[in-house]
């Protein structure tokens, strides 16, 4: 840095490049407020905000570490999956069929077949089955966008529907009950206190940020969602990178099933119903760019956490479900305002 | 009042009268104090090379784009053209070269599109008709039905009914934007007596076009743009020779420095060969050598294949036929991949839609071709990075010098330098330049030619398309000229001249 400060670096100063770091120890605390952080400033906002709320309504029985480990259970599903929609969104698509997935891979994990194997030999067979699903599921949906030119919007959507019906077919629509007993005390157990569950969700969202922010296939993601044209030509194999976006998101599918299998300790066709709705939400509102070409995985866990807190603070105080349904649309209306005005304040592009 | 009366007598009021027309666009002034005078009832042309301003200016007429200095004057007073409603409420009307057409809808509902004939909010289809069928016959077109779908007709038809939705403004002005690009000459026969037709009512017409043959047949007034500024204007069409047309439009108003050519070498194995290349109606059977430190010239229009030669070379089109070796490999067709690895660079023609990610760092997108070399297990070492950019960023002379700044808030020089210099850090030994001056700044130009022979004497093959003969001629060892798709030309550049290379690109068109 230092060898290259120039005068026309200092005249530069408010350019607003996005990854301005600093040298040595606060480098780490810099990053984080002048980064991500520091432009989801409303979104740090508005989930305080929901805590004050909660505080005030629910007392001690919003504030408690119990409590905490609610949410956070809560959103570890549906955050699994919406780190995996944000790459999809952030390299130019969209994903409507994460919830029928998650539906097949639960279903597919749990049905007998695979349990009995799973019992003969390891329970990591059944999450490894649920992944394989997820990941076939995913492939197909990003051969079909990168190869066969259809739009994401319809690919997906003839997924949400085909592979529900699947789901509904492989079941009989009955409830797969887990009976592996050991998969649900290690996948739904505790390590030091903390749920597995809010472990598994924490070590996705790190290693999705590591993914965007910080190796060649998250570049990729950025170029090819930002100019696809410009990601060709500079030699970027768009269409192999556009599948695996697609089998990545499957892949969180398939972790998200195994996670709800763990939970719910059954398997359904009826899993993960709406979770495209929720994910995009959380995604969107976290300050990825539906366009493609930025996405934030630190905006999209807070997205999360917003609406699972929301949810947690509308039950602790006995308010139905269709309150809350409204509030979240407000949430997202407001949100959504809220980071195009910052982001026009900063010279973003719309 | 008076005044102007005496002003008639002397001559005519111009219908429209813009003077001193100035439009800056981030680092470059597009438009630099144009005057033009249009007179109703008149067929006046607007020549010009590309980037020479045509389509600034008709833009700033049409009311979207907002001129940032000057005066435009209409029927006589003083108007600001908000936006390009403002301009239909006006009467002045543009047809741009993508006509604005809805294909799902008939004539007649494109026609009165945004104002339906209607009652009670219910469209009156019938009236609509009638009136569609009266407009079209003011037209000299009473065959075409109303009813028709437009997406079934053909260009030249597409073009008749923008005519008339231009004409149900109630136009006094018609701005037409090179409306014989997409014609064959029967088309254009017919649409020349559409254009007589409404000059004959007193309907003026702003005609772009650079098929200069055209402008004689077509022409009243003939208005020559060159770097933004009026080179000349209100030329008799009839009278003024086509030599003296294609002076003023490639005579230069400003000096470009040409760096000096370096001593011809002879050459050893051709850094790119390609042979026989062709590639549908696009172009066909082109075959030519590039040696090391060679620089090569493509001359040739708009729509001639040029773009679509550099772009097959590259694989980002697939070759029919033919083969492109670099260094004794031939190159797998329709593999951008294969050329990238091989050491083909391309600097597209759209900078900003085909070669930028805008809203990315100077750093990431000069990297973005050579990610691979600052990656161990595929984490990216960002100071590597940026020191690697920064060094290119020094040696091309980016301004400003920061790496991180947003490569969207550079003047178009500083971006072609950032798409050069992603090409310098992979390395590569053939650069493709496809319309390297283009948004670049005059100031600019030749700081870019300058750094184009430095590549080259670096040891790159280069090979530049350019739309400006002088740029061509000025810039290359060997100039190539390429018309409906052929090469018909292969010479040192000392052997050629502006004129003899416009004649052969012209005539190429005519055919």
């Amino acid at each position: 840095m230092s060898a290259q400060a120039t005068a026309a670096d200092e005249r530069s100063g408010s350019a607003g490049a996005p990854d301005r770091d600093a040298q040595g120890p606060l480098r780490g605390v810099t990053t984080l407020f002048s980064g991500p952080a520091g432009r989801n400033l409303g979104l740090v906002i508005a989930l305080a905000l929901l805590c004050v709320v909660g505080l005030i309504t629910a007392g001690d029985r919003f504030v408690s570490f119990d409590n905490l480990m609610t949410i956070l259970r809560l959103a570890s599903v549906i955050g699994v999956v919406s780190v995996g929609m944000t790459f999809v969104i952030t390299g130019g698509g969209i994903d409507l069929s994460v919830g029928a997935i998650v539906a097949l891979s639960s279903v597919w994990a749990s049905t007998i077949a695979t349990q009995t194997l799973a019992a003969d030999m390891h329970w990591v067979v059944m999450v490894t089955t649920a992944l394989l699903v997820g990941a076939g599921c995913g492939l197909v949906n990003g051969m079909l966008i990168a190869y066969g030119r259809m739009a994401p919007f319809i690919v997906t959507l003839a997924m949400l529907a085909g592979a529900r019906g699947l789901a509904e077919i492989i079941a009989q629509k009955r409830t797969q009950v887990v009976t592996i007993s050991e998969f649900v005390d290690v996948v739904g157990g505790m390590v030091f206190g903390i749920p597995v569950l809010v472990l598994i969700f924490a070590v996705v969202a790190i290693a999705g940020w590591i993914l965007l922010n910080r190796t060649t296939f998250g570049r990729r993601t950025l170029a090819v969602g930002g100019n696809p044209e410009a990601a060709r030509l500079a030699g970027i194999n768009v269409k192999r990178h556009t599948t695996l976006l697609y089998v990545l998101v499957g892949v969180a599918c398939g972790l998200a099933a195994v996670m709800l299998l763990a939970r719910t300790t059954a398997g359904t066709s009826t899993h993960g119903n709406l979770y495209e709705l929720d994910a995009i939400a959380a995604v969107v509102i976290g300050g990825t760019l539906l366009s493609g070409g930025r996405g934030t995985i630190v905006g999209t866990v807070f997205g999360v956490l917003i609406f699972t807190t929301l949810t947690n603070v509308f039950t602790l105080n006995n308010l139905d479900t269709s309150t809350q349904a409204v509030a979240k649309g407000v949430i997202i209306v407001v949100a959504v305002l809220l980071q195009q005005r910052v982001a026009a304040r900063n010279g973003s592009p719309p | 009042m008076s005044a102007r009366e005496i002003q008639v007598t002397a001559e005519r009021e111009p219908l429209l009268r813009m003077s001193g027309i100035v439009k800056r666009f981030p680092g470059v002034k597009a438009l630099d104090g144009i005057d033009l005078e249009v007179q109703a009832g008149d067929v006046h042309c607007l020549l010009g090379q590309n980037g020479a301003g045509k389509s600034t200016l008709i833009k700033v007429l049409s009311g979207a784009h907002q001129p940032d200095g000057g005066t435009i004057s209409w029927r006589g007073d003083e108007i600001h053209i908000l936006n390009p409603q403002d301009a239909l409420d006006h009467g002045i009307a543009t047809i741009y070269q993508e006509l604005d057409l809805v294909d799902g809808l008939t004539v007649a509902e494109n026609i009165f599109l945004g104002h339906e004939r209607a009652r009670w909010g219910v469209v009156a289809r019938a009236d609509a008709n009638r009136a569609t069928a009266e407009l079209l016959r003011r037209l000299g077109h009473p065959e075409v039905a109303p009813t028709t779908e437009v997406g079934r007709m053909s260009s030249a038809g597409k073009q008749i009914v923008s005519m008339a939705r231009a004409l149900s403004h109630e136009a006094k002005l018609i701005v037409m934007d090179e409306p014989s690009a997409v014609l064959d000459q029967e088309e254009v026969a017919r649409l020349f007596g559409v254009i007589r037709e409404l000059a004959g009512q007193g309907v003026a017409i702003v005609y772009i076009s650079h098929r200069l043959e055209e402008i004689r047949e077509i022409g009243d007034r003939v208005t020559v743009l060159k770097d933004g500024r009026t080179a000349a204007t209100g030329l008799a069409a009839a009278e003024t020779p086509t030599s003296e047309i294609i002076r003023l439009m490639t005579g230069r108003s400003i000096e470009y420095v040409f760096p000096d050519r370096p001593e011809r070498q002879q050459a050893g194995e051709p850094a790119l060969a390609v042979s026989g290349l062709s590639r549908g109606d696009e172009f066909h059977d082109i075959t030519f050598d590039v040696a090391a430190g060679e620089v090569i010239g493509l001359a040739g229009l708009v729509g001639s294949g040029r773009s679509e030669i550099l772009e097959t070379i590259y694989g980002a089109r697939k070759a029919k036929a033919g083969t492109v070796t670099v260094a004794g490999r031939r190159l797998r067709p329709g593999r951008v991949g294969a050329a990238v690895s091989a050491g083909v660079g391309l600097c597209p023609e759209e900078r900003k839609s085909q070669a930028l990610v805008l809203h990315e760092s100077v750093a990431r997108n000069i990297s973005l071709a050579s990610l691979g070399r600052f990656a161990r297990g595929g984490f990216i070492n960002r100071r590597d990075e940026r020191r690697a950019a920064g060094e290119q960023v020094r040696a091309l002379d980016v301004w400003p010098a920061d790496v991180r700044r947003h490569v969207r808030t550079l003047s178009g020089g500083n971006q072609q330098k950032v798409v050069l210099a992603r090409w310098l850090l992979r390395e590569c030994r053939v650069l493709l330049l496809d319309e390297p001056t283009r948004g670049v700044d005059v100031g600019a130009r030749s700081e870019i030619y300058a750094l184009i022979r430095d590549l080259a004497a670096s040891g790159i093959a280069v090979v530049v398309v350019s739309s400006e003969i002088e740029e061509v001629i000025g810039l290359s060892d060997r100039v190539l000229v390429i018309s409906d798709g052929a090469l018909v030309h292969d010479s040192p550049a000392e052997e050629i001249d502006e004129h003899q290379v416009l004649d052969m690109v012209m005539e190429g068109e005519a055919a």
